[in-house]
């Protein structure tokens, strides 16, 4: 084992796991970060999205190794009291139903709204088509966005 | 220990396909010795009414919730009833899981859309107890007239003298009271409902935009292990032998060692477990696994040659006569107008978010089970068959569920985790991977229908037949569960409540008409999937109704209130719900150019019209841009999940309409992951606009209604839209790619 320095919702840790394993299972099983979830492994459904540096990525797709000392923000770290305006929407909107994926959901929205804080429609429906949601809360998905949307301006 | 009181087969296929009304459910009220023992320990001032509720001296309101929280909103609707009797402010309610055990709770399942309606009186009733017994005690503290006080926001009133108590403050003085019979209690009638009928926000919500929402894979208790299990990819097969040492080599891994397959009742398929520190490390070390599989004696079966077996049994004598109306066959066969439709759809996987796990810790005189299932008390009851334990030492926490579906009411996943518990020290957490849960789920049946109507002169439906053959549900190869395959296969209530259930035409009032059933061979494992057999039956009901009023040149609307033009209350609600969808929708206005309406209606306890608006694209593909749904489930206890159900029903339903297909091959699934089992995603998500019919009946439930009803609305939309019959599911793009609009 090798020892891997990465910074997680601001706070450093060394991680003693391979430096191929998949950043979702470090965060999953050594540092007991479980608001990231599993749900295919192969970067198909979203549930496992984190930010770098404020971008959404698939963490199941991470490697440790190719972390660096780029800023792991994950669900539990968006916000400390689900303040984010993507928390204060998704809970205006009533989005979840099982919940399994929406920390994935949340996470990908943040990061789109970061990058394009007005998006169309088309643009919301193309940024979370990545995101799979079983229950299919899709329509309160992209209601919740627009509504963070505004209140953002 | 009080003996479980079983649920009975019968009894659940009722409540799984709604022939009977509401069930109350191991609904029990433990006597107050039992409930003191276990309050001792704790505060003594906590007032336990009940099993389902508790209030402490600091006004603490604590709701124990009897059914899963799977998605469907069981955590908000269960609070929702007990406080609309107790006079309690929403917000002040706590709520928590109800513990498995056994003598007290002996319901910790829900199944068949049945949860609102089996609990809607018992915990009201909950509510009214309480609420009674702290008048009484507000009563004798203040020595005043019982009727002179009243249960108001959480305090009672003294309405002469406007004196307040707290429920807190009525603690003590209320758990000496003796008991009041809670079948004595009057409840409320619906307009004076304060909750019931309003939509209010979920309780789990906050913790599922957090992160902090625990889920069966999210449990973590110190010093676990997490495990895998490489399973044979070939039904019916089973391990020959393996070579665990390049397993053994990968860092992080525990143990290596086979776990056999577990008897038919539980429906394990063994295999070899993989148990390390991490997932990652389990996984890692079954890729390095050296396995040989015996393929077994299905390793035959393919898709195609399912499908010609199962096009055969459609012609041949029928096994089982289901219905038989008038004289339909012979009416048929004498009928000068007279139309035949042959419909189909195939397995389905289940597919949840959250793929099967559970973990368990194995102790000297106990075991420690966190499940995400939809059947706590089940998972308990098969954990201690298995390992010999007394129930009360086999510990269930029935966690958050990722989705479900029908899948969660299985227990094989846990009895798994209790195979691979067993032989370590540690806790440990069993995780199916994606591929696991896509390749060895309980598939919803393959099913194929042959459908004959005869047209009389006057335009009118004079006879109709329905053949329905699936592989079944009953008699499944692996799965026997409540339904004991195979002599179940001879047992006309399981095959009408687990084949052909939705397949029947009533209320439609047609003279002649006999249902009949066959059914097909395949070692496919097969389950209950959201709306179960409805699934199907009603996607060729009524895309066949919508095929004989074309054929009659008449209105698909109108030919369906002409067909409910009957007295029944069923019919009434039925023309109802059909005439909201239809106005809600535009029906009968021209539709844009490209795009076309489809209407399709079910009844039941529950009763719903919807209409789907479509367009298809140059190369086939269908885009369903609206879906209008009209709902009439009695009482909306919580219209926003009435709603959200709706919503989610549709949508995952389309998935089975546009992308989704298990499809075998060698006796094996051939889908792996998301790529090759296509999940409908946002991008072809329509719109969902759900219109609740006011009510003040029972509640009936709604989890699988709107999931049966997309199906025929898009496949007659598209006919609207492209004159091309869609018969079988999912759509191939091939067949609409050259139609016109």
């Amino acid at each position: 084992m090798s020892n891997t320095a990465i910074t997680v919702n601001e706070k450093s840790c060394v991680i003693d796991d391979a430096p191929d394993t998949p950043l979702l299972w470090v965060l999953r099983d050594t540092l007991g970060l479980t608001g990231t979830k599993y749900g295919c492994g192969l970067g198909l459904c979203g549930a496992c999205t984190v930010h770098l540096d404020g971008v959404a990525v698939r963490a199941c797709q991470t490697p440790l190794r190719s972390v660096g000392t780029k800023r792991i923000t994950t669900i539990e770290g968006l916000s400390s009291d689900r303040s984010h305006p993507i928390q204060r929407a998704w809970i205006a909107e009533q989005v979840p139903q099982c919940g399994y994926c929406q920390p994935g959901q949340i996470m990908q929205a943040a990061s789109l709204l970061a990058k394009n804080p007005r998006p169309s429609k088309e643009e919301v429906d193309e940024a979370m088509s990545g995101n799979i949601c079983r229950c299919a809360t899709y329509q309160r998905i992209r209601r919740a966005i627009q509504r963070a949307a505004g209140q953002k301006s | 220990m009080v003996p479980r009181s079983k649920l009975d087969r019968r009894e659940f296929l009722k409540t799984s396909t709604r022939t009977a009304g509401a069930l109350i459910l191991g609904f029990y009220f433990p006597l107050r010795g039992q409930m003191q023992e276990q309050a001792s320990g704790a505060s003594a001032r906590i007032f336990k009414p009940n099993a389902w509720l508790r209030i402490t001296a600091d006004n603490q309101i604590t709701v124990l919730v009897e059914k899963p929280e799977l998605g469907q909103g069981s955590r908000t609707y269960t609070p929702m009833m007990i406080a609309e009797e107790l006079e309690v402010d929403w917000s002040s309610i706590h709520v928590e899981q109800a513990p498995t055990i056994a003598s007290v709770y002996q319901g910790l399942r829900t199944g068949g859309s049945g949860g609102v309606a089996s609990t809607f009186t018992p915990m009201r009733k909950v509510g009214a107890q309480a609420r009674e017994m702290l008048v009484s005690a507000a009563a004798k503290q203040w020595q005043a007239k019982r009727r002179d006080c009243r249960a108001e926001n959480g305090t009672v009133v003294h309405i002469p003298t406007n004196r307040r108590l707290s429920y807190g403050e009525l603690v003590e003085v209320a758990s000496e009271l003796p008991l009041i019979n809670p079948d004595e209690v009057s409840l409320k009638v619906p307009k004076d409902f304060r909750y019931i009928g309003k939509p209010l926000p979920r309780t789990d919500v906050p913790s599922k935009v957090d992160g902090s929402a625990a889920f069966g894979i999210d449990v973590r208790v110190p010093e676990m292990l997490f495990a895998v299990i490489a399973r044979c990819p070939f039904f019916g097969g089973k391990l020959q032998s393996f070579d665990p040492a390049a397993a053994k080599t990968v860092p992080g891994v525990r143990a290596v060692f086979p776990v056999p397959p577990l008897p038919r009742h539980f429906n394990t398929r063994g295999g070899v477990a993989v148990v390390a520190r991490s997932t990652w490390a389990a996984i890692q070390a079954r890729k390095a696994l050296v396995l040989k599989w015996d393929n077994g004696s299905g390793s035959s079966e393919t898709t195609a040659s399912l499908r010609n077996q199962i096009v055969q049994r459609a012609a041949a004598p029928a096994t089982f006569v289901a219905v038989d109306r008038g004289d339909a066959l012979e009416v048929l066969a004498g009928a000068t107008k007279k139309l035949e439709a042959f419909y189909e759809s195939p397995f389905q996987p289940h597919a949840t978010m959250e793929p099967m796990n559970t973990t368990v810790h194995v102790r000297d005189k106990e075991i420690e089970v966190w499940s995400p299932t939809q059947f706590a008390d089940e998972v308990q009851d098969e954990i201690a068959k298995l390992s010999g334990f007394p129930l009360d030492q086999v510990i269930v926490h029935m966690t958050l569920s990722g989705g479900s579906f029908g899948r969660r009411y299985q227990w094989d996943y846990a009895a798994e985790a209790w195979q691979v518990a067993k032989e370590m020290e540690k806790p440990v957490q069993l995780l199916w991977t994606r591929e696991d849960d896509m390749q060895h789920d309980f598939y919803r049946p393959y099913n194929y229908q042959r459908l004959s109507g005869a047209i009389d002169d006057r335009g009118g439906l004079s006879a109709w037949s329905t053949r329905v053959v699936t592989t079944p549900i009953a008699g499944s190869n692996l799965y026997t569960g409540f339904t004991e395959s195979p002599e179940t296969l001879n047992d006309p209530a399981a095959i009408a409540a687990l084949e052909w259930y939705g397949a029947d035409i009533a209320p439609y009032s047609i003279p002649n008409f006999r249902l009949d059933y066959a059914p097909a061979d395949s070692v496919v494992p097969r389950s209950w999937w959201r709306s179960v057999s409805s699934s199907y039956t009603v996607f060729a009901r009524e895309c066949f109704v919508d095929e004989l009023a074309h054929a009659s040149g008449r209105d698909p609307l109108q030919f369906r209130l002409d067909l409910l033009a009957g007295k029944s209350p069923q019919a009434a609600r039925l023309r109802a719900v059909l005439e909201l969808a239809a106005k809600s929708a535009g029906w009968g206005t021209p539709s844009p150019k490209g795009r076309g309406l489809g209407l399709a209606c079910r009844f039941g306890d529950s009763c719903s019209a919807q209409i789907a608006e479509v367009s298809v694209d140059d190369g086939g593909m269908v885009q369903v841009h609206r879906v209008v749904s009209a709902v009439d489930c009695g009482i909306a206890v919580n219209p926003d999940g009435v709603r959200a159900m709706t919503e989610g029903a549709i949508n995952f339903a389309l998935t089975a309409v546009l992308t989704g297909e298990i499809t075998i091959k060698n006796g094996a699934v051939e889908q792996s992951n998301f790529h090759d089992y296509q999940v409908l995603r946002i991008n072809r998500a329509p719109e969902v606009e759900v219109h609740i019919v006011p009510s003040i009946e029972e509640p009936s439930g709604v989890g699988e209604l709107g999931a049966m009803l997309l199906p025929p609305a898009v496949a007659n939309a598209v006919f609207a839209a492209r004159g091309v019959r869609v018969r079988r599911l999912p759509i191939d793009p091939q067949l609409l790619k050259h139609s016109q609009s």
